[in-house]
């Protein structure tokens, strides 16, 4: 049982960072219906900023959140104007094609910039571990699970409660309507690309400190990862994708630890190919007929 | 009209573009130089592998070169990247041969791409000296094809006879990394020779190659309990491995393989006091072993791993090859190359029938302290 | 037959035989060496799987984001087909086991085609998109776990059979096939759905036959362009058959243009020959490569020809001739 119990926490630990993660995918897919391909290399990008911020300046763990959070959300609005906003109104299959291209010239560009080496990320929070029951928790996977369930939270409020956050949900739900009430959709374009940049950096340091590693392809394996699980939960639905984050997160690890550890990709790809077959929109998914 | 103009000028750049890029590259044929081709991973998810074996290489070319070259011409060392991708690695090798006609071949640097190569190669009888790659059949039925490093099977033995006879373990367990031919087939070795030592494998758990989280497999190899856990991968992934046990509070040591080099520098606290096979120690009081790290430190500041190591060795090995063939004729070469005896960083070379290194020591080392400690070194006869 | 269409086939005919006698003397002449012939069936190779891609990602519309996955199950099954054969003794003809196993790996490929296709072709869009590449990640990993083809460590021992000569003329065979069926009855019919399904449905089309249809016979033309892989590298990995290279296969269909065969055809060579142009470039290669892409998707989104197709008689009309009769497979609209 204990065994068992731990292995949750270890679950619930790569879950919460999924999550935040997915959050980035579905804000974005929802409202310009792009699977950016390139929120992976936003959070491996982050992890490296993070990096350099944490050794070269020996920065607090606060100020490294902040700033790279901010530099991120920057990055990421510009990475629309240049390489998405040209293409808004083109066929939808050649905006995914310039995210690929877009993803590949982050990860070639760190290679180019940071060297294939891994970096290491130094320990940002003070580690302890703590003994309940017999379980070990250790003080970093409190602090993931911690960060992300407020970040999840702040941004939940943030969308359902403020006037930005109404206007992002209009925009998603009727782009032209938007336009028509006096939304500035590029404006709330901008933004959901800012705040879901900046929780992609979130999670590309929670990954960083977690894994240890920051290299120029992290992002590839966490993002494709993040992205099942924002399709999961029912992609362009907020709470969806941190549902689906945490349910990819237990599934992986429960496989491993019970099932098998090989085959533990292709249990979690067979779920949710399962999930949508029954439910094509996801989890939390709403069935919308075709209109004709 | 505009438009038709334009397109067919658009054409005329392109189809002239083809022709400039086959022509310039055929172009170098200058006889004071003498080629040979490098081929690995130097981009995509091994391209610290490629990179260092690359570096390793590069580093004994300008020393070569600087000592006058070989048979009174300098060396050039064509690197190009494979990605760690079969078809990659064909292009790359048959450029290297057809557009800068190379005399001999340095690479592939994994099993998967040297495999992908080896047909094309033995039918062009190109001299090849893989620096890493370690799947047996790499050299089978290929005169031409040589390796600087131990098989996979020899090394894990190795490891297996110092965990039981060295530490007197009678328990291990194994961490695998599937997908991973070298991980795969030193547990293998491992786990037979350390059965016919009397030990017993309580428990094999195991990864796949894009896996980061290993919290489940620690966690049940830490119910099992066991004497020692062998985890044969590099140090990209048994850092961490190694960092989350410490972590989880496992006590258990840990044995590892020639990826191992190098992870005393990033993980020095989480690898203290667990050893792993290599090529050799950088303790050891021999010159060459010690210029080759200050000389690799001062041109990349870096400390250099067991692939750069072998990089090196394997430019040293085609060098001294080349100039004993007197020519840079294939068959020279490689009947040179069957000849070779030569004590570099790795030890002693001298192959056997297949091209393998004959009977070379495994050096087992002790990370101590930030510190790679030679303990002994162990022959497999 | 009309005038018109006799002048084509005289044309295109002419075409392909002067291409095939051009590269032939090239080749004898040694003026092309063995690195361009590789790349030039390897270019062969990626025309196939670009084209049959299309099928679905062009004639029906559908995002299929897992075409590596059959191609795998080409390569592995007409490789485990053509080892098998050479040591039960029984001696072909090699281009005569190269049909076979040609044959072997498209049937086996186009059977998983029905099989994933059905149940899955109910989804739309990125669900369809995320659910292929999710059946062609367990494709992958099955082959990393089955010890029977080696494993993670490779399938070996497999004959080359392939050459330029019999894959040029096996590529022509395809795009002729693939060609035809676009405009056949069932071409159209699949074409319909990807204008509007609803109503394709309302005028009589079976629309999920037609999409399995579609899949399958994706999958099938997969199945032989992964068989001809197999006997021309003679090597098979898994790890090849990962998720970006699906995607490499994408992106070259929609550069070329959805729907756009001749499209298929170029972008297939553009984007084969790119890379191995930018090989001196080492590590700004992948850069370069990228910002093409983007520059190409940013510059013309719709893919270089759109839906419609490259005419040579066209083009000859057009250029030579300097008449102006537009043709085009579905109105030539872009």
């Amino acid at each position: 049982m204990n065994l068992f119990l731990q292995q949750v926490i270890n679950g619930l630990n790569v879950g919460s960072i999924y999550a935040l993660i997915a959050i980035g995918y579905t804000m974005v897919y929802g409202i310009i219906k792009l699977i950016n391909f390139a929120h992976g290399e936003i959070m491996m990008f982050g992890a490296y900023f993070a990096f350099i911020a944490a050794t070269s300046f020996q920065m607090p763990v606060w100020a490294i959140l902040l700033l790279v959070m901010t530099i991120m959300a920057i990055i990421g609005v510009a990475i629309e104007f240049v390489a998405y906003r040209p293409l808004r109104n083109a066929p939808r299959l050649s905006a995914l094609i310039t995210a690929i291209g877009v993803s590949l010239f982050l990860q070639n560009l760190a290679l180019l910039i940071f060297k294939p080496e891994p970096k290491i990320m130094p320990k940002l929070f003070p580690e302890m571990t703590f003994s309940v029951g017999g379980i070990d928790i250790s003080s970093t996977t409190l602090i993931i699970i911690g960060l992300s369930l407020v970040f999840m939270v702040l941004l939940d409020l943030y969308i359902r409660k403020t006037k930005q956050g109404r206007a992002m949900r209009a925009v998603s739900e009727d782009k032209d309507a938007a336009i028509l009430m006096g939304v500035n959709v590029n404006r709330t374009i901008s933004l959901t690309f800012a705040l879901g940049s900046a929780l992609g950096a979130l999670g590309g340091i929670l990954y960083s400190v977690a894994y240890i590693q920051i290299y120029p392809t992290m992002g590839v394996m966490p993002g494709l990862k993040a992205f099942i699980a924002a399709v999961l939960g029912g992609i362009g639905i907020v709470p969806g994708a941190m549902l689906g984050g945490f349910i990819i997160g237990m599934v992986e690890t429960l496989t491993k630890a019970y099932l098998s550890t090989t085959w533990a990709d292709a249990i979690v790809f067979g779920i949710l190919i399962i999930v949508l077959l029954f439910k094509p929109t996801g989890i939390l998914g709403k069935n919308t007929r075709e209109k004709v | 009209m505009k438009k038709r103009v334009a397109s067919v000028l658009l054409a005329a750049i392109f189809v002239a573009s083809i022709f400039i890029f086959a022509g310039c590259s055929s172009s170098g044929s200058k006889s004071d130089v003498i080629k040979v081709g490098f081929i690995g991973p130097t981009t995509g998810d091994a391209a610290i592998y490629g990179t260092s074996a690359r570096d390793g290489a590069m580093l004994a070319v300008a020393e070569i070169n600087a000592a006058g070259g070989v048979n009174g011409k300098q060396l050039e060392l064509i690197a190009y990247d494979s990605k760690g991708d079969q078809t990659e690695a064909i292009n790359a090798y048959n450029r290297l041969r057809d557009q800068d006609g190379v005399v001999a071949v340095i690479g592939g640097t994994l099993s998967g791409e040297t495999l992908a190569m080896k047909d094309i190669m033995v039918q062009d009888n190109m001299p090849v000296l893989s620096p890493t790659a370690t799947a047996v059949d790499v050299t089978v039925d290929a005169p031409n094809i040589f390796r600087v490093c131990f098989l996979d099977s020899y090394q894990g033995a190795a490891a297996a006879n110092f965990s039981a006879d060295t530490l007197g373990a009678k328990t291990a367990a194994l961490l695998i990394g599937t997908g991973n031919p070298y991980s795969e087939g030193v547990s293998a070795a491992y786990q037979t020779a350390f059965v016919a030592k009397g030990g017993t494998i309580v428990g094999s758990e195991s990864y796949g190659t894009t896996d980061k989280d290993f919290s489940a497999q620690l966690t049940k190899i830490k119910e099992m309990n066991p004497e020692v856990i062998f985890v044969p991968d590099y140090v990209q992934t048994v850092g961490p491995i190694l960092q989350k046990a410490k972590e989880m509070g496992i006590t258990s040591t840990f044995i590892g393989a020639d990826g191992w080099d190098g992870v005393q520098v990033d993980y020095a606290a989480a690898a203290q006091g667990n050893y792993f096979t290599n090529h050799y120690a950088a303790d050891s009081p021999s010159a060459t072993v010690q210029n080759f790290i200050k000389a690799y430190n001062t041109k990349y500041t870096k400390v250099p791993n067991s692939f750069s190591a072998l990089g090196y060795d394997a430019a040293y090995v085609m060098a001294q090859a080349i100039k004993t063939a007197g020519s840079t004729e294939s068959a020279a070469i490689i009947t040179a190359l069957a000849a070779t005896d030569y004590s570099g960083v790795t030890g002693n070379l001298k192959f056997d029938a297949n091209g393998d290194p004959k009977d070379k020591e495994v050096t087992i080392i002790k990370i101590d302290g930030g510190q790679l400690k030679f303990v002994t070194t162990v022959v497999n006869k | 037959m009309d005038k018109n269409k006799r002048r084509a086939y005289i044309i295109n005919t002419i075409a392909i035989v002067t291409l095939y006698l051009a590269f032939f003397i090239l080749i004898q002449t040694k003026t092309m060496n063995k690195y361009f012939i590789g790349i030039a069936i390897l270019t062969c190779i990626m025309i196939i799987m670009a084209m049959s891609l299309n099928i679905v990602a062009g004639f029906l519309g559908e995002m299929a984001l897992g075409h590596a996955g059959f191609m795998a199950i080409g390569a592995y099954s007409s490789a485990s087909f053509s080892i098998a054969l050479f040591n039960s003794g029984i001696i072909l003809p090699d281009l005569v086991v190269l049909i076979l196993a040609m044959i072997v790996g498209g049937m086996v490929a186009g059977i998983f085609g029905i099989l994933i296709g059905t149940p899955t072709l109910r989804l739309r869009g990125d669900y369809l998109g995320i659910v292929t590449i999710g059946f062609s990640e367990i494709i992958r990993i099955f082959f990393i776990n089955f010890q029977p083809t080696g494993g993670a460590a490779g399938l070996k021992g497999i004959t080359k059979l392939v050459n330029f000569n019999n894959v040029y003329w096996i590529t022509i065979v395809i795009a002729i096939l693939i060609f035809t069926f676009g405009r056949s009855k069932h071409g159209r019919a699949i074409i319909s759905i990807r204008e509007d399904e609803i109503a394709s449905e309302s005028a009589g089309v079976p629309t999920t036959r037609y999409k399995v249809l579609a899949f399958s016979l994706a999958a099938f033309f997969a199945g032989l362009g992964g068989a001809l892989y197999a006997h021309y590298i003679a090597f098979l990995e898994p790890s090849k058959f990962n998720f970006m290279f699906s995607i490499e296969m994408f992106v070259i269909v929609v550069l070329g243009g959805l729907g756009s065969l001749t499209g298929s055809i170029i972008s297939a060579i553009v984007l084969t020959t790119l890379p191995e142009m930018l090989r001196g470039f080492a590590q700004y290669r992948l850069l370069v490569y990228s910002l093409v892409l983007i520059i190409m998707m940013i510059f013309r989104p719709q893919g270089i020809f759109g839906r419609t197709e490259f005419s040579l008689t066209g083009a000859i009309d057009l250029l030579i001739l300097r008449k102006n009769t537009k043709k085009s497979v579905d109105g030539g609209k872009s």
